[in-house]
C-alpha cells in the first residue's frame, strides 16, 4: 500500500508518526497529478512550488509540535470558488480568470491553522452552475472512473480529484446537490452540513441562501474529521450559525441499532434508474440488518422542489452576479462606447452560456410584475418542503434515498438540454431549500462499472446520526472496488 | 394665470448617520482621507465578502423614528436594490423596502405667520451610501473613490403634504434640528450628511387628484431648494397652462443657471427588482430593547425650553434662539455651570458667537471651542482681570483655536490696568496733548469726554479699566 | 407552451442584467426561459395561501456587530485587481448622461 492509498486521517497520523513528512505527501501528490491531470482537468490553478513551500513550512511546524491536529501536512483541493489569498481564484470563468483575492475564505483559513497544505484549485461548474463540470470556462473535467463519462457538478474537479489520489481530500460547495452528486458520480463521499455551519464568508455566492461548504473525501472518517475542522461561528458571516455540537468525529460509531430510517416513496418513481433503486433499496437493507428501523414513507412536494430551487438560486445568482462587472475586478471588454456597453460587453463576454441563462431567469423573476408570481411563490412552497421535512423528521431519525436518478452521464450530452440535466438534482435540491445536512456516499458499483451513491438526509444539526449511519454503512460494504485511472 | 394652482410637495431626505464605522463593515466613516484608504472588502463588493449589521444604526435610525412619532416596525428587513452604476460597487444596494424600520410618524412645524401645521411621514428607512465619482475635466473617464460606500443612511419619506418652499424648509428645519438633537447626524447640506430630494407637482386648487410629479436632485442648500421648488412650479404650472402635460421624471437642479434638466437615460429602467437579502437576517427589535432606545432619547427643544424658563430666567427670545440648536444648547448648560452666570453666558452665545459663525458663514455644529473656556472668560470679565472689549478679542481667540483665555491674557500682556498712578499719569498726559476736546468739554459739550477715553484707552492699548479712566478724567476736568 | 417570451421581453431582461446577447442568443434565451417559466409554472398547482414566504431556512435573527472601527487603510487590496485605475482610484467610462 502505497502513500497515496492512505485516506487524509490515516495519512496525517503517518505524518505524526513520522512514516512520511508533509513533504512526501505532497510530492506524491504532484507526481499523481503529473500522471492523470491531462486527462482528467481536475484542476484549474496548481503552484507546484508554492504547494512544496506550504508543504516544507507544515512540516517544520510538525515537527517544532506546533502543528497535533488530525490533518497536519495533508494537501488538500479547494474548490475554485473560495476565496484564496494571493492564488487565482475563477469560479471557473472567464469573467474571474485572472482574479487575485487578498483574502482567503474562512474554511481555507481553517483548515490552513490545522496545518492542511493547499494544492491548488479544483475545476467546477462556471459559478457553480451546472451539474456536469462541463461548463467551465477551462474545459470539462472527466470521471477518473471512466474519463468518457462526467464527474458530477459542480464540485466535479474536488470529487474527480479525489477519487483520482489527485489530494487527499478536498472542499467543496453545494446548493443544490453540488457536493454529493460529483461524489456519488465519483464513488466518493462528499458532505452538505447544515445550513450556516460553515462559515461562507469567502465563498463567492451563487444563491446564498442554499450554498453551504462542504468536504469531499476517500471515506466518512475523512469527511467527519474535516467538518470538525472548517465548522465554526464566524462573525463575518451573518448566517453563520453558533454550535456547541462541533466534534463530529464522535459520531464515528458503527452502531445504527434502533435508529428510524425513513424512505421516501416519492423518491422511487420512473425516473430513477433501477440498478440505482436496487443499490439504494439494497444499501437501506444493510442497515437494517445491522438493527436500523426502516420504514417508507411519503415525503410529498417532491416534484416542486426543481421550479422551487431554479425560482430563487437564479433571483439570488441574478443580483449576486451584478458585481462582475469589469469595474473593480476580473475581465474588463477591450471595446466599448460608453459605461453600460462596457458593462454588457464585459458581461457577455465574460460569462459562459448557463450563467447567462440563469442570470436571465433570475432577472426576470425578479423584475416588475412578476416578483410576487414568482419569487415570492417559490419561497412560499419553499415553507411547505420545509414543512414536509419537518413532519417526516417527527417520525425518523434520517431519510435514506438516492442521491441522482442514474449513474454519471457520458459527456457532451447533458447541456443540450438544460431542463433534463435540471432534473437530475431531483433528490438533492430539496435538502438545500429546507436547511438540512445530508451525505452521499458510494453504495455499489454499476454494470457500466461507474459509482452509485446513497444519500443520507438529516434534520437540521444533527450531522452525527448521518455520520454514524454513513460510517456503519461504510463498514458493512467494505471495499467496493470501484477502480479507476490508477487502478 | 387663467387658473389657481396649488403646489403639492413630498420630501426625500437621506441623513448620514453619526456612527463611527460604515453600516456593514468595520471601516471608518471619518470624512475626507485618501481615496479608497477606508474600504474593505465589503464596502467595495469584493467577491465572497459578507455584509454584518452595525447595530448604531439600528438605534439611531428607531430613535429618529420615536422622536417623528413613528410606528416602529419591530420585525424588519433588509433587501437589495438592484441597479448598475460604478458607485455603487455591488451593483445592488442594501436598503429596506417591504419591512422598513419606521413608518406612519408626523412632526409639527411652525410657519412664519405663527401658525403650525402637521407633515406626515409615510416611512423612514435605513441604508448604506454610495461612493463618490469624480469626473475627468479632459477624458472621457470619472474615477471611483469607494470611502463613502457604506456609509450608513436613513430615508425619511414624508407624504405629499407641503405646498410651499416656506412649509418644506420649516419641515427640513424640524428634522434637522431634532436629528441633531438625538446625536444621530450632524446634518449638514453642504456636506452632503443631510439630502433633500424634493418630489413635486402641481394641480389646481380644489381638486382631489394629484398631478404629475416629478423628482428634484441635487438640492445641497436651503436657497437651492426654495430656488428648485418656485423654478419647478413655474416650469410645470408653464407646461400645464400651454395644455402640455407634466412627464414623470428625475430632474437634477442646477443652481448657478437657476435650472433644471431631465437625468434621463434609455439604460434606466427603474425597475430595481427587491428582493430581502439573503447574505443579512431579520431583525427583531424586542420590547426591551425599544425601551432602551427610548429611554436614552435626549431632551427635546420644547422641553428644554420650558427648564431653562424656571431654571435660568433668561428671556424667552434668548430660550428660542439657543434651544433651537442642540450644539448652542450644550454650550450654554454646561458654561453655565462653570460660571453660573446664565444671562451673561446667553449673551455671549447671541452676541459674538452668533456674530462670528454668520461672518464666517458655519453653522453651530461647527463651533469646536470648549465651554469651559467660555466660563473663565466671562469670570476673567467679573473679576475685572480684563475689560469688555479685550475680551472679545480674546474670545475671537476662543472661538478660532479654543484656547484657554487665562493662559492667553497673561502671555499676551491683556490683564486690565487698575492701577491708579499709571492711570492718571496717562489722563494728564490725554488732556495735555488735547487742549480743544477740553476746551469743548468745558464749554457744555460733554459728549466730549468720549474722544478723551478713547484716546486714554488707545494710548494704553486698549487695557485700561474704562471705569476708572471715565472717573479719572471727569474728576480732573471738573476741578 | 403557456408562457411566451417576446423579443421586448428578452432586450428589457437584457437592460436589467447587463447583458447583450447576440440573435441567436436571442432566439435561444427565448426558448430556455419560455420553457422554464412553464415548468414553473408547475408550483401554481399549489394553493399557498395564508403561508409565510420563508427566505432563511431557520429562523436566525438580529446578527450585528458593535460599532467599532476594526479595518485600516484598505486602498492597495482594494485597488489590487483592478481592470483600469490610477493610483488610488479606479477608472470607468464617463458616468455623466449628456
Amino acid at each position: 500500500m502505497g502513500i497515496l492509498d492512505l485516506t487524509a486521517v490515516q495519512l496525517g497520523k503517518a505524518i505524526k508518526e513520522k512514516k512520511y513528512t508533509a513533504l512526501e505527501a505532497m510530492e506524491a501528490v504532484l507526481e499523481q497529478i503529473d500522471k492523470t491531470e491531462e486527462d482528467l482537468n481536475c484542476y484549474v490553478t496548481i503552484d507546484k512550488e508554492a504547494a512544496l513551500e506550504a508543504a516544507k513550512k507544515a512540516q517544520e511546524k510538525i515537527d517544532a509540535g506546533e502543528l497535533t491536529g488530525p490533518l497536519a501536512g495533508v494537501p488538500v483541493a479547494i474548490k475554485d470558488n473560495m476565496c484564496t489569498k494571493g492564488m487565482k481564484t475563477t469560479c471557473s470563468s472567464k469573467i474571474l480568470g485572472n482574479f487575485i483575492p487578498q483574502f482567503s475564505s474562512e474554511a481555507v483559513i481553517k483548515l490552513e491553522e490545522a496545518g492542511a497544505v493547499i494544492i491548488g484549485k479544483t475545476n467546477m461548474d462556471e459559478f457553480a452552475m451546472g451539474s456536469t463540470t462541463e461548463t467551465s470556462a477551462f474545459g470539462a473535467t472527466k470521471n477518473p472512473r471512466n474519463p468518457e463519462y462526467v464527474p458530477g457538478g459542480s464540485s466535479g474537479g474536488s470529487a474527480a480529484a479525489v477519487a483520482a489520489d489527485e489530494c487527499f481530500f478536498a472542499l467543496g460547495s453545494d446548493t443544490g446537490g453540488s457536493i454529493r452528486q460529483p461524489a456519488s458520480y465519483c464513488g466518493v463521499v462528499g458532505m452538505k452540513p447544515t445550513y450556516g455551519t460553515v462559515s461562507r464568508y469567502g465563498l463567492i455566492a451563487y444563491g446564498s441562501s442554499l450554498d453551504q461548504i462542504g468536504p469531499l473525501a476517500k471515506d466518512v472518517t475523512d469527511c467527519a474529521t474535516v467538518l470538525e475542522v472548517i465548522a465554526s461561528h464566524d462573525c463575518k458571516d451573518s448566517t453563520s450559525v453558533k454550535r456547541e455540537d462541533t466534534d463530529f468525529t464522535s459520531a464515528l460509531v458503527k452502531d445504527v441499532a434502533g435508529m428510524k430510517v425513513g424512505i421516501p416513496r416519492d423518491y422511487f418513481t420512473d425516473g430513477l434508474d433501477t440498478e440505482v433503486k436496487q443499490a439504494i433499496l439494497d444499501a437501506a437493507k444493510k442497515l437494517e440488518e445491522a438493527g436500523a428501523i426502516v420504514e417508507e414513507f411519503d415525503l410529498s412536494l417532491v416534484d416542486y422542489a426543481i421550479p422551487t430551487y431554479y425560482t430563487i438560486a437564479a433571483a439570488e445568482a441574478s443580483s449576486n452576479l451584478e458585481r462582475f462587472d469589469g469595474v473593480k475586478y476580473g475581465y474588463r471588454a477591450k471595446e466599448y462606447d460608453g459605461l453600460h456597453n462596457m458593462y454588457k460587453k464585459s458581461r457577455s463576454e465574460g460569462f459562459g452560456p448557463e450563467v447567462k441563462r440563469r442570470i436571465m431567469l433570475g432577472s426576470f423573476v425578479l423584475s416588475s410584475g412578476y416578483y410576487d408570481a414568482y419569487y415570492l411563490k417559490a419561497l412560499k412552497v419553499k415553507a411547505m418542503i420545509k414543512k414536509a421535512f419537518d413532519e417526516a423528521f417527527s417520525k425518523y431519525d434520517l431519510i435514506l434515498g438516492p442521491v441522482a436518478p442514474t449513474t454519471a452521464p457520458k459527456l457532451d450530452s447533458s447541456l443540450s438540454d438544460p431542463i433534463k440535466m435540471y432534473l437530475s438534482d431531483i433528490y438533492t435540491i430539496s435538502v438545500n431549500l429546507a436547511g438540512l445536512p445530508g451525505i452521499s456516499l458510494p453504495c455499489a458499483k454499476a454494470s457500466n462499472g461507474l459509482p452509485i451513491g446513497v444519500q443520507m438526509i438529516g434534520n437540521v444539526f444533527e450531522e452525527k446520526k448521518l455520520i454514524r449511519a454513513a460510517y456503519t454503512l461504510e463498514q458493512i460494504l467494505g471495499d467496493l472496488e470501484l477502480g479507476g485511472v490508477r487502478a | 394665470m387663467s387658473k389657481n394652482y396649488e403646489t403639492v410637495i413630498g420630501l426625500e431626505v437621506h441623513v448620514e448617520l453619526a456612527t463611527k464605522t460604515k453600516i456593514f463593515c468595520g471601516c471608518t466613516t471619518a470624512f475626507g482621507g485618501a481615496p479608497n484608504t477606508h474600504t474593505c472588502p465589503v464596502c467595495t463588493g469584493m467577491p465572497g465578502s459578507l455584509p454584518v449589521l452595525n447595530k448604531k444604526v439600528v438605534e439611531y435610525a428607531a430613535a429618529v423614528g420615536l422622536a417623528t412619532n413613528c410606528k416602529i416596525t419591530q420585525k424588519c428587513k433588509f433587501d437589495r436594490k438592484n441597479y448598475f452604476y460604478p458607485d455603487n460597487p455591488q451593483n445592488y444596494q442594501i436598503s429596506q423596502l417591504y419591512l422598513p424600520i419606521c413608518r406612519d410618524g408626523h412632526v409639527d412645524i411652525t410657519l412664519a405667520d405663527g401658525s403650525t401645521k402637521q407633515v406626515r411621514i409615510h416611512e423612514i428607512h435605513m441604508e448604506e451610501d454610495a461612493g463618490k465619482l469624480v469626473h475627468d475635466e479632459y477624458d472621457d473617464v470619472s474615477y471611483v473613490d469607494y470611502n463613502r460606500s457604506g456609509v450608513p443612511l436613513i430615508e425619511i419619506v414624508s407624504e405629499p403634504d407641503m405646498r410651499s418652499a416656506e412649509e418644506v424648509i420649516a419641515y427640513l428645519e424640524k428634522l434637522r434640528q431634532t436629528i441633531q438633537y438625538l446625536g444621530a447626524s450632524d446634518c449638514k447640506l453642504q456636506e452632503g450628511s443631510m439630502r433633500a430630494d424634493v418630489n413635486l407637482s402641481i394641480r389646481e386648487v380644489g381638486a382631489s387628484e394629484f398631478g404629475t410629479r416629478t423628482e428634484m436632485k441635487n438640492l445641497n442648500s436651503f436657497t437651492a431648494i426654495t430656488h428648485a421648488i418656485e423654478g419647478e412650479t413655474e416650469r410645470q404650472i408653464d407646461l400645464l397652462e400651454a395644455g402640455k402635460e407634466v412627464e414623470q421624471q428625475t430632474r437634477r437642479w442646477d443652481d448657478n443657471n437657476g435650472e433644471s434638466y431631465p437625468m434621463r437615460s434609455k439604460e434606466d429602467a427603474h425597475d430595481y427588482r427587491y428582493f430581502p437579502d439573503p447574505d443579512l437576517v431579520p431583525l427583531n427589535i424586542s420590547d426591551e430593547w425599544l425601551d432602551e432606545i427610548r429611554s436614552n432619547q435626549p431632551e427635546f427643544k420644547e422641553e428644554k425650553a420650558i427648564r431653562y424658563r424656571e431654571e435660568f430666567g433668561i428671556p424667552d427670545y434668548d430660550i428660542g434662539l439657543i434651544t433651537d440648536s442642540k450644539k448652542l444648547a450644550d454650550i450654554f448648560e454646561e458654561a453655565t455651570a462653570e460660571c453660573g452666570e446664565p444671562k451673561k453666558v446667553s449673551n455671549w452665545i447671541l452676541g459674538e458667537t452668533m456674530r462670528i459663525l454668520k461672518e464666517k458663514s458655519l453653522d453651530p455644529e461647527d463651533i469646536t471651542f470648549s465651554p469651559a473656556n467660555l466660563a473663565k472668560l466671562i469670570k476673567l470679565v467679573d473679576g475685572g482681570t480684563i475689560n469688555g472689549s479685550v475680551a472679545k478679542e480674546v474670545f475671537a481667540n476662543i472661538f478660532d483655536e479654543d484656547v484657554d483665555p487665562e493662559a492667553y491674557v497673561e502671555e499676551h500682556g491683556l490683564k486690565q490696568v487698575n492701577d491708579e498712578g499709571a492711570l492718571k499719569a496717562c489722563v494728564e498726559k490725554v488732556i495735555a496733548d488735547n487742549p480743544q476736546s477740553v476746551l469743548d468739554y468745558k464749554g457744555g459739550k460733554v459728549q466730549a469726554i468720549g474722544y478723551l477715553v478713547g484716546q486714554t484707552m488707545k494710548a494704553m492699548k486698549g487695557k485700561a479699566n474704562p471705569g476708572m479712566v471715565n472717573q479719572l478724567l471727569k474728576e480732573m476736568l471738573d476741578k | 407552451m403557456a408562457n411566451v417570451i417576446d423579443d421586448e421581453t428578452i432586450d428589457y431582461v437584457g437592460i436589467l442584467a447587463e447583458l447583450e446577447l447576440s440573435d441567436e442568443e436571442k432566439e435561444q434565451a427565448k426558448g430556455d426561459m419560455s420553457r422554464m417559466l412553464d415548468y414553473i409554472d408547475k408550483l401554481n398547482e399549489l394553493d399557498t395561501t395564508g403561508i409565510e414566504p420563508m427566505s432563511h431556512a431557520f429562523a436566525v435573527s438580529n446578527v450585528m456587530r458593535e460599532d467599532l472601527v476594526t479595518n485600516g487603510d484598505g486602498s492597495e487590496a482594494t485597488l489590487a485587481n483592478a481592470p483600469e485605475k490610477t493610483d488610488d482610484t479606479f477608472i470607468v467610462p464617463k458616468t455623466t448622461i449628456s
